[in-house]
């Protein structure tokens, strides 16, 4: 199973290349250039070559040949990265068969750690372009339901098939500790036991896995697949992202990392901020959103605006997602709205860009090529009319591997078609 | 259930996805209520028009004359006044330009940098009948148990305690249309709230606002009602033309009794009144609708029996049949940014708000959800930025109207609430910076002149029963 995530991996790589290969060299000049990684420079350059960002900085020389693009009073970012997504796993949500975010497995356990998730992945959803084109330039694509929901992976938006987009697979295992329901549970505190039986399982496989295969081992929580599957969470090497918004929940969830020696992410995190200060002293990330105030259940009766600031003054990495409507698929693009409304709210505006580009780089393991604009990083670089959070700001360029990637969207062509009625279209 | 994107797999609103299956319908005996006990005029069996057995209680607070000075202030009727200046008196917008004079017992407030709107009016929230928390006691906004039940009224089912009122009101909402879900074809009346502390649904009713009737088009009734009907898009149309049958006949034998008064009354039917009154022009229509030929074919049965659509809620495909909504006056009430999220939403697009402008039909930005609701402002302000991608010019003085005179329009209201003009209701929003910025807030609201929010003194904000004690504002 992990030969084959490697093989997969190195799939991704090869993608890179080949899209690489036909880009070009650019030259972004003049612009106000946020490289996240440092302060901002205005007037600067961003050189790009076969994929790669070559220069950030003031006077920079340009390479003959270079494709120049002025950026004179507009702001150059990295491309926004929104850290969870179904982007290609789901079309329309209420139609059944382009859902494919969730596996069945086995019911009783509702234990699906086995499940990679970009497996089914529409490189063709017609939800891609319209986030590209609107500056979101690499997404995770995380799958939902049950107890534990399988793994997530990175992708590029660019064209191609799914072994072409992909950054990073896998890059955390979902899990989630707030609603007993979705795993046949009948209490928060059974969804803790099931997830210390299924490590303590996935442990003992570890040590008998040749026992195991000759059925000398006693029955174990979870099939061997999922098992599997949960070693390098075990081991540190995956983080396990948990999604929790209780208070009390993402308590219990520090526990079990902490027990288990584990790489904890929480999601969703609504109360979150009501347990900054363990957070931070854990040096567990968050993934919250900015627009989440309404105690709509029990588990988030204490979410705030103030949530993602409150976390960062505490010490806390937080990345940002969506949770306007339809924030995984449709609107993945409403990400920069959430990082404003986090500054609304009392986030640093650095903080709020961070939280959408470097942080969940971090998180993700690929800050060494994603979330900066460094030399050595993939070309996803951004080019906007103003401040990214605003409204008003337009998009100017969007470079997704170093390639200018803006195709109109299925939006595009409606409004375009409706704009001017075609003729056979006059009569209504 | 959490909010968090990765588990929710369809979008869970309310009326954007139809609520609930149905459940089998129970009949219940409800004695006749004692009218002589409340001092009531024992009417109870006659179809009156314009009835008001629930009346609104509704009094303003009390409020002391208001100025705000060194504004810029969007009227909704006219060019922005920079530097301006505004004066609430009496509950009313007294006066309003350049300068205005100040009485001596004015509360001044220097409002430089800042921004002046009419209060916002969303004429599509559930509030109050999905109330939070959303759990299934409170799940109260679709009587599922029939395809036609005009008979219900959202009112009964609003809980003043909603804790989404008061962070509505936060966003600056001064003014709501609470409608049943979309279940059903005929959903039910609406009820048009003040966004204001009470202990009652009476004591938050606009007085005099006219009723509004529920109807839903397309996937939601034949998803809801497949196994017994409708389950079809044409089964849905002959449902809504049985219904108007049935109340033509009503409303005929009752006007006739009414004028003449002679032998027994007929006997009265709640339905077919709350019909009979959208016949008669009483009440109106806003009627959920998501696709463009669904909306023509709703345009002819209007016309088939003689009523007024009076808005098109959801429309992701206005922009489609924009010529139609100009022509017959009716409004879009639509989102900025929502689509695909079932078939019929498929081909939304985020230049609905600014084609259906450009095409002379009146846009209203809706939220159709809590949390959206609180931030319409910026989803007016993605309408504008959708516009001028399509080289669509929309002045934010004409978005403005988006959000205000175009919803109290829909709502009739448009005489009262809506624009920035002397003798109009002192609805208002003073904005920390332009409300088409993400980073703007609602930082003061009034209604009809009293301060009813004011960000800077959380210990003067509206929290309700529910919220006590369980919503906290320290750690663990």
């Amino acid at each position: 199973m992990r030969g084959a995530l490697r093989a997969l991996g190195a799939l991704g790589t090869l993608g890179a290349l080949v899209a690489a290969a036909q880009a070009q060299t650019i030259a972004i000049v003049g612009g106000r250039v946020l490289p996240v990684s440092g302060p901002p420079i205005d007037g600067g350059t961003v050189i790009i070559r076969d994929g790669r960002i070559t220069a950030v900085g003031r006077d920079i020389a340009i390479p003959d040949g270079a494709q120049r693009v002025d950026a004179a009073g507009k702001w150059v970012t990295p491309g926004i990265i929104n850290p969870a997504t179904q982007l290609g796993l789901v079309e329309v949500g209420q139609v059944r068969e382009t859902r494919n975010a969730t596996a069945r497995g086995d019911d009783e356990s509702a234990v699906r750690a086995a499940f990679t998730v970009w497996d089914g992945l529409n490189p063709l959803s017609v939800l891609f372009a319209p986030a590209r084109n609107e500056g979101i330039t690499t997404v995770a694509v995380l799958p939902t339901g049950g107890l534990v929901s399988g793994q997530g992976a990175l992708v590029d938006i660019v064209e191609g098939g799914v072994s072409d987009m992909m950054v990073r697979s896998p890059i955390a295992m979902v899990a989630q500790v707030g609603d007993p329901e979705s795993a046949n549970a009948a209490s928060r505190g059974e969804l803790l036991l099931r997830l210390r039986e299924l490590l303590e399982d996935s442990r003992a496989y570890a040590r008998r896995r040749a026992d195991f295969e000759r059925a000398q081992t006693r029955e174990f929580a979870a099939s061997r697949l999922d098992l599997e599957a949960m070693q390098p969470v075990l081991a540190g090497r995956l983080p396990l992202l948990v999604v929790a918004d209780k208070a009390s929940d993402i308590e219990a969830a520090l526990r079990l990392a902490r027990d288990y020696g584990l790489r904890l992410i929480i999601g969703s995190g609504a109360e979150a901020w009501m347990v900054a200060d363990k957070l931070a002293a854990a040096k567990v990330p968050v993934l919250v959103g900015s627009m989440v105030n309404i105690p709509g259940s029990f588990a988030t009766l204490g979410a705030r605006q103030e949530n993602p600031g409150l976390l960062r003054r505490a010490g806390v990495d937080v990345a940002l997602i969506g949770t306007g409507s339809d924030p995984d698929a449709f609107n993945v693009r409403n990400i920069k709205q959430e990082a404003g409304n986090a500054v609304a709210y009392g986030m640093t505006w650095d903080d709020a860009l961070r939280a959408i580009t470097l942080t969940p780089a971090e998180l993700f393991g690929v800050a060494d090529r994603y979330g900066s604009l460094q030399p050595g990083r993939v070309a996803n670089v951004v080019v906007w009319s103003g401040d990214p959070f605003e409204f008003s700001t337009r998009v100017e360029h969007v470079f997704v591997r170093g390639v200018r990637s803006m195709a109109p969207s299925r939006q595009d062509e409606l409004m375009t078609r409706y704009k001017t009625l075609p003729p056979s279209y006059r009569s209504p | 259930m959490s909010r968090f994107a990765i588990l929710a797999l369809v979008a869970t609103t309310a009326c954007a996805s139809g609520g609930t299956t149905p459940r089998t319908p129970t009949t219940t005996t409800t004695p006749a209520r004692d009218t002589s006990a409340q001092g009531g005029t024992g009417s109870g069996a006659l179809s009156s028009p314009l009835a008001d057995p629930f009346p609104s209680t509704y009094t303003p607070v009390p409020s002391r004359p208001t100025v705000i000075r060194n504004v810029t202030i969007f009227t909704a009727v006219g060019p922005r006044i920079e530097n301006g200046a505004i004066l609430l008196r009496d509950g009313k917008i007294a006066a309003v330009g350049a300068t205005v004079d100040a009485p001596a017992d004015a509360v001044v407030i220097d409002g430089t940098g800042k921004f002046v709107t009419p209060g916002l009016v969303d004429n599509h929230s559930h509030m109050g009948v999905y109330a939070a928390p959303g759990v299934q006691a409170n799940s109260d906004g679709n009587e599922a148990t029939n395809p036609v039940t005009a008979h219900v009224w959202a009112e009964h089912s609003v809980w003043p305690q909603d804790p989404q009122f008061p962070r509505a009101l936060a966003g600056g909402i001064t003014t709501a249309q609470i409608l049943p879900g979309s279940a059903n074809l005929i959903g039910g009346r609406s009820v048009v709230l003040k966004i204001v502390p009470a202990r009652t649904v009476q004591a938050m009713k606009f007085p005099g606002a006219k009723y509004g009737l529920k109807m839903a088009c397309g996937e939601n009734p034949k998803r809801v009602y497949a196994s017994r009907g409708p389950s079809t898009r044409m089964g849905n149309v002959a449902g809504y033309r049985n219904a108007w049958i049935q109340a033509e006949q009503y409303r005929r034998r009752w006007d006739k009794w009414l004028a003449d008064k002679k032998g027994d009354p007929p006997s009265r039917d709640l339905g077919n009144e709350t019909l009979a009154e959208v016949l008669r022009g009483n009440i109106l229509i806003h009627n959920h609708c998501y696709r463009a030929d669904e909306m023509a074919q709703m345009i002819d049965i209007a016309r088939e029996f003689g009523y007024q659509i009076r808005a098109f809620h959801h429309g992701v495909e206005a922009y489609k049949v924009a010529d139609l909504l100009a022509r017959d006056s009716i409004a879009a009430s639509i989102w900025a940014d929502w689509g695909a999220f079932k078939m019929e939403a498929l081909d939304g697009v985020k230049g609905n708000m600014a084609l259906v402008h450009q095409a002379g039909a009146r846009t209203v930005v809706h939220s159709d959800d809590p949390s959206g609701i609180q931030r319409l402002n910026q989803e007016a302000a993605k309408g504008i930025a959708a516009g001028a991608a399509l080289g669509i010019t929309i002045r934010e003085e004409d978005a403005i109207k988006w959000l205000t005179l175009n919803p109290a329009w829909s709502l009739g209201l448009h005489d009262r609430i809506g624009s920035i003009e002397v003798g109009k209701n002192a609805d208002i929003v003073l904005w920390s910076g332009n409300p088409f910025s993400v980073y703007t807030r609602a930082e003061r609201v009034w209604i009809d002149g009293a301060q009813m929010f004011d960000r800077s003194d959380p210990s003067e904000a509206w929290r309700t029963d529910f919220e006590l004690g369980f919503v906290r504002r320290g750690g663990l």
